[in-house]
């Protein structure tokens, strides 16, 4: 029966930790093209987990800025007079649920159309053939469709819209975008992973007599495993440098171009800082992870202690 | 020092290598295994260290249960154990003094006991003066030497040595024998399988002949018992 967790019958001393890592790093001079292809792999995979990863979380972003944006229009009949529509004005803005209600009279929605659409339509001056309306806003996004469905039970209303559907297109959109990058991303993580315990299976095969020899006099299981583990964790780590270094570029040079001409409009892309922080810590934990995880699978192959 | 009472050891493919052996090993005294390629004596010795764990049967050394060892115990059994092979088993890239060094720096010594402990035994074996040099460029005689310096470097209360003349000339051989003789008079115990009749007929041990798995013949100061 092969054991693989500890047995370590005394605590590591310092001196052999540092030893432990000479070995590690020597090794990786001694496999020389073998270490470059797995890190060459490990690079590649965590580029583009850093990049699906800060587009995910944009994406995200969009859409909550988008969702947050999400307005009920609501269409006052023509039969209403004033007191009708300030009457329908009271009862949105104590209805529960509705955090603010613009007003706006149907001159006033011409003129944005004109403004918008061009002078042809100021012809409708003549007869404007649109609503008053009130511009609503659920207190929670996702209550839109509940308030909007009140709304409609008012008398003295003509029509009442909030893009239903648009929104749940967005998101399932952005599901599906999610789902698929997981699968590559996760194919990619396990070539990655087999090219580290193929390297680390090189270093292991090359030590073969000095490994028989630390287990005969008694060395711990542990201290056999350790240098292999450190050098799956340099793959890892060397492999995590260029990725973290490019993701930190490309999204330096996208806020800089994009922020200035965002600025003011609805949508806006996630700040420098902290995104790249955090992307960067990912790619430097998954680094490590899969170099560690990598060495773990030829450990236990070779090393039936 | 080492007991075995109905050792019994079969391997996966169907081979049975120990029928019931049966063998009691007092602390200090220099046995001799003996008996044909094939015959259990490998086995037998490989057991001693745990690398074979008997199917069934009882077995201490130095008053550890080898057959209930678990894995992760089997450290410091061997930090009780010196062995030594045919093949002397050093790193190449290694000098002289740091093969001998290995031992003690994988069971995590002190650097200050490491060297005192190393020079003294390649002082006993007669190696002090080749210290730096690499196996490559000593004789099969010296490698042997740093190999029985590393065994016994961590002072173990028995070494365990399978055939460690095997690749040696007659000359070298009883030099050898020597060192062997040198560390049973300090007390530890030797177990040695060999093939070398002219040893064991004239260094008077007691000897252990197996064949078929089985002691056949365990007589003190015996001879060899087979011919060339």
């Amino acid at each position: 029966m092969y054991v693989m967790w500890p047995e370590v019958t005394t605590a590591m001393k310092p001196r052999t930790l540092a030893r432990h890592f000479r070995e590690s790093l020597k090794s990786l001079g001694r496999n020389g093209w073998m270490t470059f292809a797995s890190v060459s792999a490990v690079t590649v995979t965590l580029l583009l987990v850093g990049v699906f990863v800060m587009i995910m979380m944009n994406l995200n972003k969009v859409a909550e800025d988008l969702e947050n944006d999400v307005e009920i229009k609501v269409f006052v009949s023509l039969e209403a007079d004033e007191t009708g529509t300030k009457h329908i004005e009271r009862i949105i803005t104590d209805m529960p649920g509705v955090e603010s209600v613009d007003f706006s009279t149907k001159e006033e929605e011409l003129t944005d159309l004109v403004l918008d659409f061009g002078d042809e339509l100021s012809l409708f001056e003549q007869s404007n053939p649109l609503f008053d309306v009130f511009y609503v806003k659920a207190s929670d996004p996702q209550q839109t469709e509940n308030v909007a469905a009140e709304i409609a039970k008012i008398g003295n209303i003509q029509d009442v819209e909030y893009g239903e559907g648009k929104i749940q297109k967005l998101f399932e959109f952005l599901n599906t975008g999610r789902n698929v990058g997981l699968v590559l991303i996760l194919a990619l993580l396990f070539t990655a992973m087999f090219l580290i315990s193929n390297t680390i299976r090189i270093t292991i095969v090359a030590r073969r007599r000095e490994i028989e020899i630390m287990k005969l006099v008694g060395a711990t299981n542990w201290f056999v495993r350790i240098p292999f583990i450190l050098e799956g964790m340099w793959l890892g780590l060397l492999g995590s440098i260029i990725p973290i270094g490019l993701v930190a570029a490309l999204y330096y040079n996208i806020t800089e171009f994009t922020q200035p001409k965002l600025s003011g409009e609805l949508v806006q892309i996630l700040d420098f800082t902290p995104l790249v922080y955090q992307v960067s810590a990912l790619i430097l934990v998954m680094g490590v992870f899969i170099g560690i995880w990598g060495s773990f699978m030829s450990i236990r192959k070779f090393l039936r202690v | 020092m080492i007991q075995m009472k109905n050792v019994y050891k079969k391997y996966p493919n169907g081979i049975v290598a120990l029928n019931g052996m049966n063998v009691e090993i007092e602390q200090g005294e220099f046995v001799y295994v003996v008996g044909p390629s094939g015959a259990g004596k490998s086995t037998f010795i490989k057991m001693m260290y745990r690398e074979e764990r008997p199917t069934s049967g009882q077995m201490l050394v130095d008053g550890i249960d080898i057959a209930t060892l678990k894995n992760k115990k089997v450290p410091l059994l061997r930090r009780q154990i010196g062995v030594v092979f045919q093949d002397f088993k050093l790193l190449p890239r290694l000098n002289v003094y740091e093969n001998v060094a290995f031992a003690l720096e994988v069971i995590e010594e002190s650097p200050s006991k490491i060297r005192e402990r190393v020079m003294k035994v390649l002082d006993m074996v007669g190696l002090k003066h080749k210290a730096r040099m690499f196996p490559t460029e000593l004789s099969g005689g010296e490698q042997q030497r740093v190999s029985i310096a590393r065994s016994i470097v961590n002072r173990p209360k028995v070494v365990i040595a399978d055939e460690p003349t095997g690749n040696l000339d007659p000359e070298t051989s009883l030099d050898i024998m020597n060192l062997f003789e040198q560390i049973n008079a300090s007390g530890t115990t030797i177990l040695m399988a060999t093939h070398n009749r002219e040893i064991v007929n004239t260094l008077r041990h007691r000897v252990i002949a197996i064949e078929g798995g089985l002691i056949v013949r365990d007589v003190a100061g015996g001879d060899y018992g087979y011919e060339a």
